[in-house]
């Protein structure tokens, strides 16, 4: 192997890199390696976007109270959004995320209030039969070979179903199961999973009358919703992992060309049904959240969610053919998400334009990363 | 080690698919500092041998010893653990990755304790570029991606990255079929290096003429069957091309078209 060479050797030629590299590096433009980034695009739109709020909305739009607001459904949808992007670079699509989170709600429920499970082990458990399920959605798509479009779009109705049925079942009849909050306890494990964070400092910052408080010296936010800290470190754990693992490596590899991964000797089945695990889990994560929060479930949790998760990773970035794109990028498209749809209702506009603006966004990402995807790679 | 023994022996490999006959009998063999040029038409199972080789396929029948040792590979893996690596015609390169993402992929050097454990990019920046310097392809920046190299430069990186990674016999599968006049010089003229570091070379291809420019020894294949190995010295260039093409059928052609073909 060549990293056993002499050290002498090793010096000589550490400075003939450094030579090389000083040399060469003044000929790559900045703007080619900005172009070079996946995320262009989605970063690009949410200046738009911004832009285009800051001039037409009310401004309480953005204040902390507004950002919140804004971040909260962006978070539950970027969650989603990161682990498809994921999924998507590594080659592969899942319809059935939305079916998952009422899926899991409803499992994650069932553990809380029918078998009376401490919420940590409810929590552990869902996880373990959402991990179930998206490593046979993973086995079903490599060992039939079919695309992975078709197999999970079989799941989200199986899922969607199998929710509606469940919930019938559970409750007598009811399509929605209550109670769960209630049931659930209070403790450290809860407030990991809802509520708010950093509850302290927003206090201590009101009352240094930093951020905006009531007359009684509450502050009128009282912290960051736990959803937006997950979505947050579920990103920047993604692009870590994207960018600078072996796994990371091995997804872009599976997703660009499996046949070449794998002669190369990536293990492209394992980290595609990884994958499928992740998107599931990650599922599981955001019904866990919604269903804490709210204390209950239903059988329309996520209805739609797999499409604006998609909507999302492509904005960020994401080829819709795979090994290329980017985790930070689904995240600011999921902001994106969330501005517009919230943003909306704080301008004159009609907030059906909501899906206008939506789809208008889809086919100029797509379009931009067409091109970008051209510029880099320079394929003619 | 001694140095009669081959690197790569087979004698009689035979491989079946269900009732197709891909292999019926080959034999060959590649020793250190050697370019052995596997030449056949297309459907004489040079795709298969190679895939048999590189531990894709499993032989019917038939010995297979590195280093004068009898192996039975399960996996490319087995085979690159031996020292065997193949270097495909597609490449095995991801054209949207950059050259250093492909150079390492599947075996990046990782450092750090988990749950933080990276991959040295820089490490890896470092070496793709001090080993793209020696065999003289400018490559700017490692950061690019491997579709803006050109088909002889991609072909020279994955020799390199094989060359690289520890092997001690290269198969490279048609390497100059898809290239112009230029690269293929470029190519051939790696061969020759690889070839002078000692290790042994299986080059696959139907051009006899790129065969010829390089290669020590010649095996024909032919409907399965290795038809014999050749020195350089033993055989002249058209008769190999003869032997190679089954015999008569081309001599006439090339007659009635006024020259070879």
């Amino acid at each position: 192997m060549a990293n056993t060479t002499q050290p002498a050797a090793d010096l000589s030629s550490a400075q003939t890199v450094k030579q090389i590299q000083d040399e060469r590096l003044k000929e790559v433009s900045v703007l080619t390696k900005i172009m070079r980034r996946p995320e262009l695009g989605a970063l690009a739109g949410l200046v738009l976007v911004t832009i285009f709020f800051v001039s037409t909305a009310d401004a309480s739009m953005f204040t902390l109270a507004g950002i919140m607001n804004i971040l909260s459904p962006a978070a539950q949808l970027g969650i989603l959004a990161i682990a498809a992007a994921l999924l998507m670079i590594g080659g592969e699509f899942d319809l059935s995320i939305g079916s998952m989170v009422a899926f899991a709600g409803l499992v994650f429920g069932a553990f809380i209030t029918l078998s009376g499970w401490p919420l940590l082990l409810a929590i552990a458990a869902t996880f373990v039969v959402a991990s179930v399920l998206g490593g046979l959605n993973g086995q079903m798509v490599i060992r039939t070979r079919l695309p992975s479009f078709i197999v999970t779009l079989a799941f989200l109705f199986i899922l969607r179903g199998l929710s509606l049925v469940g919930l019938k079942w559970a409750t007598g009849g009811s399509t929605q199961m209550r109670g769960i909050g209630d049931t659930a306890g209070e403790g450290l494990i809860r407030e990991l999973f809802s509520g708010v964070a950093f509850e302290g400092l927003f206090a201590w910052l009101a009352a240094h009358d930093v951020i905006a408080k009531f007359p009684n010296g509450v502050p009128t936010v009282t912290g960051v919703p736990v959803s937006i800290v997950w979505f947050a470190l579920f990103a920047l754990a993604a692009t870590w992992v994207l960018l600078r693992t072996r796994v990371g490596n091995w997804i872009f590899a599976a997703g660009g060309d499996p046949n070449a991964a794998r002669n190369s000797g990536v293990p492209v089945d394992r980290v595609k049904t990884g994958l499928f695990m992740l998107t599931a889990c990650a599922a599981a994560l955001v019904a866990i959240l919604t269903v804490l929060d709210a204390g209950s479930t239903d059988a329309r949790r996520g209805f739609q969610k797999e499409f604006e998760a998609i909507i999302a990773a492509v904005i960020g970035g994401c080829l819709l053919t795979g090994g290329y794109g980017s985790a930070i990028g689904a995240f600011f498209g999921a902001i994106i998400f969330g501005m517009v749809s919230i943003g909306l209702t704080y301008t004159r506009f009609d907030s059906d334009w909501f899906q206008v603006f939506l789809g208008a966004m889809l086919l100029l990402a797509v379009l931009f990363n067409n091109f970008i995807r051209r510029k880099v790679t320079g394929e003619r | 080690m001694d140095q009669d023994i081959p690197l790569i022996e087979v004698r009689k490999l035979v491989k079946h698919f269900g009732s197709v006959i891909a292999l019926s009998g080959v034999s060959l063999s590649v020793h250190r500092g050697e370019v052995m040029c596997l030449l056949g038409d297309n459907g004489a199972g040079k795709s298969t041998l190679i895939k048999t080789l590189a531990g894709v396929h499993r032989p019917t029948s038939g010995d297979f010893l590195v280093e004068g040792q009898p192996v039975a590979f399960t996996s490319p893996r087995d085979a690159l653990d031996a020292g065997i690596a193949t270097v495909y015609q597609d490449l095995a390169m991801i054209p949207l990755m950059s050259v250093t993402r492909n150079f390492f992929m599947g075996r990046e050097p990782v450092k750090g304790v988990w749950p933080f454990r990276h991959v040295d990019f820089d490490h890896c920046d470092a070496v793709t570029r001090e080993e793209m310097h020696k065999i003289g392809i400018d490559v700017r920046d490692p950061h690019q991606a491997v579709g803006t190299l050109s088909g002889g430069e991609r072909q020279c990186v994955a020799i390199a990255r094989a060359v690289y990674f520890g092997a001690k016999v290269l198969i490279l599968d048609e390497p100059t079929s898809a290239l112009g006049v230029a690269q293929t010089s470029m190519v051939l003229k790696y061969i020759h290096q690889v070839r002078q570091k000692g290790l042994g070379v299986i080059f696959i291809t139907h051009n006899v003429r790129h065969a010829y420019a390089v290669g020590d020894r010649f095996t024909v294949l032919n409907r399965g069957k290795t038809l014999g190995t050749y020195r350089k010295s033993e055989i002249a260039i058209d008769e190999l091309q003869n032997l190679m093409a089954g015999g008569k059928e081309l001599q006439a052609v090339s007659e009635e078209l006024g020259g070879m073909v």
